[in-house]
């Protein structure tokens, strides 16, 4: 056997083995990154005004975008359902059924997709940036810990303010529902508003709030992580923030299997 | 390499491009962990020294970088202030000596711009202002003056003459501006190769033993570099 084609009969195993090195290496440095976040939570240390700073641009300016989905989310719920509605006569199902798919799953997955994408991608690229240019040694030099005065407030914002997003999410979301199955299948709002709260309960709303509580911590750390240990310039900073984006979604989904697994 | 860079003293590190000068200044504050050896500011142990341990020695320093570092979320003012806010200097003072600062550095008035609307030069003043604003008992400049024309790089030296007289600090500045750096320090050092290949007063640096630091001080073609 040559020597190439035993390089080309190697190269799939060399590549899985890398590609395997490559994500133990990242997971480690994630959870590294977790465990030194929680250090400077035990007993909670921030910037306050960091804190507020970035709960504002996370949050507040995600709401238009977050709704705006969430609104025609509730629209293809019912698109969706719209058929079988007609077909069974089943018009006291639609709220059930609209709302139990947004609380639990459609909501918080995609509220957090739309937040990993808009904020996710934003804050790696801004650390990121800020480590190539030596900001980060900048603040090391002044005697501040980069991971208590810009990391810190940063993950508890996007807990924070995805976890917030989700509620008003699901709110839009069930108000488009309401709306959506008034328009296209003639389904009165009061027989959707009963639909909904007589067969759902509380911890149908809960379970996708604890998710986005998870999926927001996931999508802080993943963003911080790849934002903080970009390597060469601006070409770094761009593959750090598709490395970001893939590993968020990825880790939304996973997560997502083993929450609905494991929850009530 | 052994270096010794006496306390109050001005002292230059010059050297060819991408020589490790820059490393060697971000290794006397723990920036980077050095693979061996030590280094000791006073009494404190930098290397092998836990983060704790370096945040506590690093409050004793303030550093310009190469390249400003200045939090582009923040803005001149607030840039300047930070190292004093974070110390818990009340607001009042804060004020003064941000003003002072920018006045000292002649960017008086732009207290309330972004890093993104000054130029380079500006820039690095504002980078000087926020290393010395704390009055640090050492200041470490990397490239002060570069891709400044030679009058404001005279104002720069001037400055953090100034600046060392009055406070007494230990200046430790890397420039690739060699002529400039030999007429502000007192004492430079050459770093070439990994190595320490001159140390001793700036005003012999030009008639040194070594040939390769003759050549590189005065800039000849010919010789061993």
């Amino acid at each position: 056997m040559t020597g190439a084609r035993r390089a080309a009969l190697r190269s799939p195993i060399e590549t899985l083995g890398a590609t395997a090195m490559q994500v133990a290496r990242e997971a480690g440095g994630i959870t590294l990154l977790a465990g030194r976040v929680l250090r400077c939570l035990v007993p909670p240390s921030m910037d306050g005004r960091e804190l507020t700073r970035n709960m504002y641009r996370m949050g507040n300016r995600s709401v238009p975008i977050v709704a705006l989905t969430a609104f025609f989310v509730g629209g293809i719920m019912v698109i969706q359902a719209g058929m079988y509605v007609r077909q069974f006569n089943a018009t006291g199902l639609v709220g059930w059924g609209a709302g139990y798919a947004i609380f639990r799953e459609i909501g918080p997955v995609l509220i957090a997709l739309m937040f990993s994408g808009r904020v996710g991608s934003n804050n790696t690229a801004e650390l990121g940036t800020m480590t190539v240019t030596e900001q980060l040694d900048g603040l090391r030099a002044l005697a501040i810990d980069p991971i208590r005065y810009l990391i810190v407030p940063r993950v508890v914002a996007m807990m924070v303010m995805l976890f917030i997003l989700t509620v008003v999410g699901d709110l839009v979301s069930i108000a488009g529902g309401m709306l959506f199955s008034r328009l296209l299948i003639g389904i009165d709002p009061s027989t959707f508003y009963y639909s909904l709260v007589d067969n759902l309960d509380w911890i149908d709303f809960v379970h996708g709030l604890v998710k986005s509580a998870v999926f927001g911590l996931s999508i802080a750390l993943t963003s911080c992580y790849f934002g903080v240990s970009v390597r060469g310039g601006a070409v770094g900073v761009g593959r750090a923030v598709n490395a970001a984006v893939v590993a968020a979604a990825v880790s939304i989904m996973l997560l997502d299997f083993f929450l609905t697994f494991l929850l009530p | 390499m052994d270096l010794d860079i006496p306390p109050g003293s001005r002292f230059g590190l010059i050297g060819p491009a991408a020589g490790g000068k820059s490393v060697l200044l971000k290794l006397l504050v723990g920036l980077i962990a050095a693979d061996a050896g030590e280094v000791t500011i006073g009494d404190d142990k930098v290397t092998g020294a836990s983060e704790d341990a370096l945040m506590a020695v690093r409050q004793r320093v303030g550093m310009l970088f190469q390249n400003y570092a200045l939090f582009d979320f923040l803005s001149v003012g607030e840039n300047v202030a930070f190292p004093l806010v974070r110390r818990g200097v009340p607001r009042d003072e804060i004020d003064q000596r941000v003003r002072d600062r920018l006045r000292a550095v002649g960017l008086a008035g732009s207290e309330g711009k972004l890093p993104s609307e000054l130029s380079g030069g500006m820039k690095k003043r504002v980078g000087i202002a926020r290393a010395t604003v704390a009055r640090p008992e050492i200041v470490l400049y990397d490239e002060p003056t570069a891709g400044l024309d030679p009058v404001t790089t005279s104002k720069i030296y001037d400055l953090i003459r100034a600046d060392q007289a009055e406070t007494g600090c230990t200046v430790v500045a890397v420039s690739s501006d060699v002529d400039a750096l030999v007429g502000f320090a007192d004492r430079v050092a050459m770093l070439h190769q990994g190595e320490i290949r001159y140390q001793g007063p700036a005003a012999a640096v030009r008639d040194a033993g070594d040939p390769a630091v003759r050549q590189f001080v005065r800039g000849e073609l010919e010789g061993p570099l």
